[in-house]
């Protein structure tokens, strides 16, 4: 029985893993309030580099690592997540986000094409840890307005935030 | 700021997982397991906090039982855990929780076990906008040449993404002002001016309620404008000189602009690049009787003369 269980518990975890590696992402066609025309090649790699980002962000919560941020985030996303793993790490706590599903559009390219706007509905899975103990875990359905900025090779977040309007 | 007092959610609700585990994929199946095969742990006790409040309000969260417990705040912009007494009410002063999100509040104590959600909002008041304009030089009288997009903050550096008019003022040299008035949305928005007729420095401003924010945009004279030159002759040369070099505002196209002159003889053409010097561009070329002499800059034309021996 115990064998079972730990069998079935494998395969979970196995399938946990892999639905967090494989989020379903859903591309709404762009609809875009600017001058600016936004190439193909340039809307992939946005959203290519977006979700990279949530790669990072979600190693860097859990292990409370803020070095991990650098690649794929900057400015005041960069910083706020910077602040909040370390307090994670002051008061003992770790956070283990799980995105499931992205429900993406890209709302805003700048003019200048300096910035280009998008927003998510995300689910997603956030699992609370003081130290190793679990305090509580929650399924997360929120819209998220991004906005992304060039760096030299690739796209970085410059701003994450829930929209709680 | 509205209340609302929820009684804790069981087991069903809420997974939880009891023990200490030492990685992710462990986590994961011990979690699974024990959350399907153990007994909610005894709960009891409420919470009452507001539902959301303005990124930097003050706020409390009131808790019933007895003991002492421990409260987390916990969100993608901030993590707080204060240690309280069960049956009190925690007061967060103004300005502890302030950055933008969606927050899990968390109470654990003896036998009280207790999440909820708190949504911070953006201030409503505007305290700073990102101002992206361009290109920072370009010529006189282009149609939406100029284009300037903002991001709107609040102190704490959240996107205000409840509507805002934003104006944009484009104040030429000449002191006259075009003014545009956008609704952001979610926390964006841009608009698009035209360059004015003189030469000089605009200033563009973003403004939101009391705040802005001013990029300087140089504008240079445009192409020439009635390219004209006269030839006259010169020790068994012609010499040919430009009139003031204007653009069709009548600004002095700088010195340095090239100008082409062009002589066409017998079949053959020679060329020669001028710069612009103290306005005018000048010349001297072999005078070929029955030669045509033409002047350019860049794709303006100019007049063209026929130069016949004197």
């Amino acid at each position: 029985m115990r064998k079972a269980a730990l069998a079935f518990g494998a395969i979970f975890a196995v399938a946990s893993v892999t639905a967090a590696a494989q989020a379903t992402v859903r591309v709404e066609p762009t609809h875009l309030d600017g001058p600016r025309a936004l190439a193909e090649q340039t809307e992939q790699g946005a959203i290519r580099d977006y979700l990279e980002s949530w790669k990072t962000m979600r190693a860097a919560l859990n292990q409370n690592q803020p070095a991990l941020l650098n690649a794929d985030f900057v400015g005041t996303a960069k910083d706020k997540l910077t602040q909040t793993i370390h307090e994670q790490a002051a008061a003992g706590i770790h956070t283990r986000y799980t995105d499931k599903a992205h429900d993406l559009q890209i709302v805003f390219y700048s003019p200048e094409g300096l910035s280009i706007q998008l927003q998510d509905t995300v689910d997603y899975e956030v699992q609370v840890f003081d130290h190793d103990k679990s305090l509580s875990i929650r399924q997360v359905h929120a819209r998220y307005i991004v906005v992304l900025t060039p760096a030299e090779v690739r796209w970085r977040v410059r701003v994450l935030q829930a929209d709680t309007q | 700021m509205s209340h609302r007092r929820l009684i804790p959610a069981d087991a069903t609700s809420h997974s939880r997982i009891v023990g200490a585990v030492h990685s992710a994929i462990l986590g994961a199946m011990l979690g699974a397991i024990f959350a399907a095969a153990q007994p909610a742990p005894a709960q009891s006790g409420n919470l009452t906090l507001p539902s959301s409040i303005e990124a930097g309000g003050a706020f409390s969260v009131t808790s019933s039982g007895s003991g002492k417990g421990t409260l987390y705040i916990v969100g993608l912009g901030q993590a707080i855990k204060r240690e309280v007494q069960l049956g009190e009410t925690t007061v967060f002063a103004a300005g502890t929780l302030y950055n933008a999100g969606n927050y899990q509040v968390i109470l654990i104590g003896d036998g009280t076990d207790v999440t909820e959600s708190l949504a911070v909002k953006p201030a409503a008041q505007p305290a700073d906008v990102s101002f992206l304009a361009k290109p920072s030089r370009l010529p006189v009288r282009l149609q939406g040449g100029i284009t300037g997009a903002v991001y709107v903050f609040d102190a704490y550096e959240n996107l205000i993404t409840a509507p805002l008019p934003v104006n944009f003022d484009l104040t030429g040299p000449a002191g006259g002002t075009q003014t545009r008035t956008v609704i952001s949305r979610d926390g964006a928005a841009w608009a698009e001016m035209n360059s004015t007729d003189h030469q000089g420095n605009d200033k563009f401003v973003a403004r939101i309620g009391n705040v802005s924010s001013a990029r300087i945009i140089g504008q240079v004279p445009g192409d020439p404008c009635g390219l004209k030159m006269t030839a006259s002759p010169n020790r068994g040369e012609v010499k040919l000189e430009t009139a003031p070099i204007r653009d069709c505002s009548g600004n002095a196209v700088p010195d340095g602009t090239v100008v082409t002159f062009t002589e066409a003889y017998n079949g053959l053409e020679s060329t020669v690049d001028v710069p612009i010097k103290r306005g005018i561009a000048e010349v001297e070329m072999p005078a070929h009787s029955g030669a045509v002499i033409s002047v350019a800059s860049g794709v303006v034309m100019g007049n063209q003369i026929r130069w016949e021996r004197q």
